[in-house]
């Protein structure tokens, strides 16, 4: 794995500054990795038996922003493209699942599809504007569009301002599995979170994933080479976004609520740093990162304003000497790509 | 009562001017921005922060030192400038060789650890910063009280962007600048000290934030949480405005200012997000910004 | 006194015979510690609460209670989220204090669906014992419709009847608005405007300008804190009040009077539950409270945390366990009375009934010392300071 996987695409306003790209051996180039379905396989196992050690709530807020994560490493690991307003997918589709399952009285996979989609149609429109701009370009413009996604959410009379929705029924799965037990909720979550991380894997490694790869790499290659880039980006922009919008619907259902905190631009800094923490561009880092930062915001929160300090020192820690992040840095010991 | 748009021209003037007034920190904050964007390519994150801190500075000279306002106007920039040139020379610098979004990452957690700092030592209430002697009271323009102070953070904010224009547009040392900007190798041929120019470049933008946070400390209550959300506003601004762009920065963020002051006028609710949907159009009209070069 | 009294009396009987029964209770203090309500209750409520279970003499009557606490950051997740995780893991039988409606309502949602109890004393919403009452919600000491109840009666009558709103965009914002245009318009007044600021706000400019552009009489502040503190600041600095229009702060607390400094202050009308100045009883309690609290006088809010947590100690004591159903029900059935509010009682529908003061700042001349803030203008009786019981409580019908 290459140490800095957030890659200029070559931008034709910067022709100082040429594209950095390395030719290092990708996981994405390499053969369908064995190795994978072994950790997964591992993973779901103690994530099983989890929920009767480690208070099922909590392990629920890991899992959603493990997916979460994972959206945003989609996006960046893979796509070379920063978003800075990942919250917008996040908050809107938790909005839209609360209030489905809230006023609608929609069952919670309906609730949490619905939200989905509202993701994915969001991701459609800014991710059409924001692919116009490259690199630190792109990172502004969608930081710009996520705060007046925040400020929507804070107006927009069916969102509940500063209150959020509050006291959105759990409900029952299907309309007959009764999902306010914490545990049955917690196997639904992780179904979901599973899915969604089994799907971005399977995307990273079709051919689409190789293309996406190709433009991170050398954009004026790939589009040399006939490939229609804008295209390509679009497409992985909108699934990002979609999963993205998975996890916050999903989140809304457990906690029951959705509110500002989810589409504010400092959860757009949190995925990033889950992301960055990880290991940006490995399969397992993003979950990695969402784990260690969940469970460092839960011990931690008595602390106050500390924990910023402590997220802060981290990203910065972070990008200066620890650019590979911990799964990056375990590949490296194992000489895997993970 | 004499109407526009079903306005009183009274409410509709006031906005506007008001306007201004927010219009004159955009100009200030995006115009810092642009300044170390043109020459560093990094996109400061913590500028939001170093303005906060220039608040605050401002506050602990009065309040410990008993340094008052106008000392303070001179004495912050410095301060908080030399702290960005420890930190662009401790930090940013080593990043020079890497992609420049890991100097967004990187400003991103400055911004996080000084605004948790300054929330623990002086929590979100906010502190109260008086308003300098010569500068209280205000005068009855006809169409709405004008206070003085308001009028000199207006007076101050294109006094301060006209000569940094100036500098960079029409002095020799801002040639020196503009040429580095182009290309570092070169200039540095002509033995002047490329990487020293970067980080004095870095220590004035940010002292022009923590110029604009004293202008601030009167106005708004000193604050940690001052500098979070406006940077984000500030962002927008810079990218309607065309990035690195020095006079872009400054008309677009007075043009701004007064456009959201029109919003409030007309159609209050969309006040927070006029910006957004202008850049929006820009991004869809003019990819590089209303000043920007070519796209 | 008579109350203090008959604690020590019962303190020291409890002493002598063995306790009839023993419980662990665990009281979480759930509050702004950081942020612009953190000075009204934040640490504060946590001394009134241990001074609560003191006074009570609990451990002496097999009650060992343990005191917990929490910043929320008025945010309604973070609220929730502790609610849960303190009730789930860790133990809490009941929550005190929670100030910012949106966060109140939100552990009311949460301490319904895990069945405990909550006694609210920071937040004002009246939604608390209205849309949203649960059986297992207390709401001690205000609500927005008596503070406009106090407030927008006295101003009426002194004629000041058309009124424009300044508004935090939040439900308490929302629902202090609402109420008191409801009063206003019952007394005959009219109401012209209104704008509703984001929460926390810094920049009131634009707002006061509109209010200035409406020319209502009365400029209505329907917000708290920090927010109400700027607004007025900035309405001087725009020269509003010299104008002739009047300020009404429609929540105010002792400790905004003592930020904003009675110059800037004075005049200021206002209605609140309690002050420490009224009479021996809450004399002597907020001295030692003060002691306690690096000499800063007690709220309202810590005075209703004082209560709340006394009360429910004695609903324990008395129905010898902590089942919440059994608890609340007794502390409904039988009349409150502590040395703060005096007697008083609890509805059904969770609101504690009280008197309520309205109380004007008085000038820097007036005041004989620090703390100094209040001349006491009327006292609302409890019967009418409160807003009757609604059919929007599910258990009303």
């Amino acid at each position: 794995m290459s140490s800095d996987p957030v890659r200029r695409p070559a931008s034709s306003q910067d022709k100082a500054q040429p594209a950095m790209t390395h030719s290092t051996v990708s996981p994405v180039l390499a053969n369908p990795q064995r190795h994978h379905t072994a950790i997964f396989l591992l993973l779901l196992a103690l994530l099983a038996v989890a929920p009767f050690a480690i208070y099922p709530v909590f392990l629920m807020n890991v899992l959603c922003f493990a997916l979460f994560a994972a959206a945003l490493n989609l996006l960046l690991g893979y796509g070379g493209l920063l978003s800075f307003g990942h919250a917008a997918f996040f908050g809107s589709a938790s909005y839209i699942s609360a209030h489905a399952a809230k006023v609608w009285g929609l069952t919670p996979e309906l609730a949490i599809l619905l939200g989905t989609a509202a993701a994915a149609f969001l991701g459609l429109i800014i991710g059409a504007l924001a692919i116009r701009r490259q690199g630190i370009y792109f990172a502004m413009v969608t930081l710009a569009f996520a705060q007046m996604v925040y400020f929507i959410a804070l107006q927009a009379p069916f969102t509940g301002g500063e209150d959020g929705i509050q006291a959105v029924p759990r409900g029952h799965l299907l309309g007959f599995i009764d999902l306010s037990s914490d545990l049955t909720l917690y196997f639904t979550v992780l179904a979901i979170t599973f899915a969604g991380l089994l799907l971005i894997h399977r995307i990273i490694h079709s051919p689409f994933g190789q293309v996406l790869k190709a433009i991170r790499d050398n954009e004026a290659r790939a589009i040399s080479v006939g490939y229609r880039v804008t295209r390509y980006k679009l497409a992985v922009f909108v699934m990002s976004a979609s999963l993205a919008g998975l996890a916050g619907a999903t989140k809304a259902i457990v906690f029951q609520l959705a509110s500002l905190t989810d589409v504010h631009w400092t959860m757009s800094g949190e995925v990033v740093l889950m992301t960055l923490l990880g290991g940006m561009g490995t399969v397992f880092g993003p979950l990695a990162g969402a784990a260690v930062i969940v469970a460092m915001q839960n011990y931690f929160a008595s602390f106050g304003a500390w924990v910023t300090v402590l997220q802060g020192l981290i990203f910065t820690v972070s990008v200066l000497v620890f650019r590979e992040g911990i799964v990056g840095v375990l590949a490296r010991w194992l000489k895997k790509p993970l | 009562m004499v109407q526009i748009l079903g306005i009183p021209v009274q409410v509709l003037f006031g906005q506007l001017l008001l306007g201004l007034i927010n219009g004159s920190f955009y100009a200030l904050l995006s115009l810092g921005l642009a300044v170390i964007f043109g020459m560093l390519n990094v996109i400061n994150f913590a500028h939001g922060a170093l303005y906060m801190m220039g608040a605050f500075v401002a506050w602990l000279l009065l309040t410990h030192l008993g340094i008052g306002y106008w000392w303070a106007l001179l004495i912050v920039p410095l301060v908080v400038g030399a702290f960005g040139i420890v930190i662009e020379r401790l930090m940013i610098s080593r990043l020079y060789h890497l992609d420049h979004l890991y100097g967004l990452l990187l400003t991103f957690g400055l911004a996080l650890v000084i605004q948790g700092l300054f929330r623990n030592e002086f929590g979100v209430s906010g502190l109260p910063y008086t308003i300098p002697a010569s500068l209280q009271g205000g005068r009855n323009l006809g169409f709405m009280f004008l206070p003085n102070y308001r009028a000199w953070v207006i007076v101050a904010s294109v006094l301060v962007c006209a000569a940094t224009w100036f500098a960079i547009e029409k002095t020799r040392l801002g040639a020196y600048l503009r040429a580095a900007t182009e290309n570092p190798a070169l200039v540095g041929a002509f033995g002047i000290n490329v990487p020293r120019m970067i980080t004095l470049t870095y220590g004035f933008g940010v002292a022009l934030a923590a110029l604009a946070g004293v202008l601030a400390a009167p106005i708004y209550s000193v604050n940690p949480n001052m500098g979070s959300d406006l940077i984000i506003v500030v962002f927008a601004v810079v990218v309607i405005g065309g990035m690195g762009s020095i006079l872009g920065a400054i008309v677009t963020g007075f043009g701004l200012g007064i456009v959201e002051g029109l919003t409030k006028a007309i159609y209050p609710e969309a006040s927070s997000v006029v910006i957004f949907v202008i850049m929006a159009i820009v991004l869809l009209v003019k990819p590089a910004g209303l000043f920007g070069r070519t796209a | 006194m008579k109350l203090t009294n008959t604690l020590l009396l019962s303190a020291a009987v409890a002493a002598i015979s063995v306790p009839a029964f023993a419980t662990d209770v665990k009281i979480g203090v759930l509050n702004d510690r950081s942020g612009v309500y953190a000075d009204l209750s934040g640490e504060g409520s946590v001394i009134a609460a241990q001074m609560a279970v003191d006074d009570f003499g609990a451990a002496a009557k097999g009650i060992n209670v343990t005191i917990v606490s929490a910043d929320h950051q008025n945010k309604p997740d973070i609220a929730s989220n502790i609610a849960r995780q303190w009730y789930d893991q860790d133990g809490v039988d009941m929550i005190a204090d929670v100030p910012t409606s949106s966060a109140a309502l939100a552990v009311a949602q949460v301490t319904k669906e895990k069945n405990k109890v909550f006694i609210d004393s920071g937040a004002g919403s009246t939604d608390l014992t209205g849309k949203s009452c649960s059986p297992n919600t207390i709401h001690w000491t205000y609500d927005t419709y008596s503070l406009g109840k106090g407030t927008a009666t006295a101003l009426i009558n002194e004629g000041k009847k058309s009124w424009f709103f300044i508004t935090a965009d939040y439900a308490f914002g929302q629902a202090l608005e609402r109420d008191t245009s409801e009063i206003v318009k019952a007394e005959g007044g009219t109401v012209v405007g209104g704008v509703r600021h984001p929460f926390p706000g810094t920049d009131f400019s634009s707002y006061l300008l509109q209010a200035q552009g409406s020319g209502a009489q009365v400029i209505a502040m329907a917000n708290a804190g920090g927010d109400t503190v700027n607004t007025i600041k900035q309405a001087a600095e725009f020269g509003i009040t010299q104008s002739g229009q009047s300020l009404a702060s429609l929540l105010m607390f002792v400790t905004d009077v003592h930020a904003l400094g009675l110059q800037t202050a004075k005049g200021l009308m206002l209605t609140e539950a309690f002050y420490w100045d009224q009479n021996d009883g809450t004399r002597a309690w907020s001295k030692r409270f003060a002691a306690k609290h690096d000499g800063k006088m007690p709220t309202m809010v810590h005075a209703g945390v004082y209560a709340g947590v006394l009360d429910y100690l004695k609903g324990v004591e008395a129905t010898k366990g902590k089942d919440p159903k059994a608890v609340i029900d007794w502390m409904k059935g039988n009349p409150t009375d502590d040395p703060l509010f005096g007697k008083g009682s609890i509805r059904k529908d969770g609101r504690v009934l009280h008197d309520m003061y309205l109380f004007q700042v008085k000038s820097p001349e007036e005041s004989k010392g620090p703390w100094d803030y209040y001349k006491t203008v009327a006292t609302i009786p409890a019967d009418q300071a409160f807003k009757p019981m609604s059919k929007d409580c599910s258990l009303v019908q």
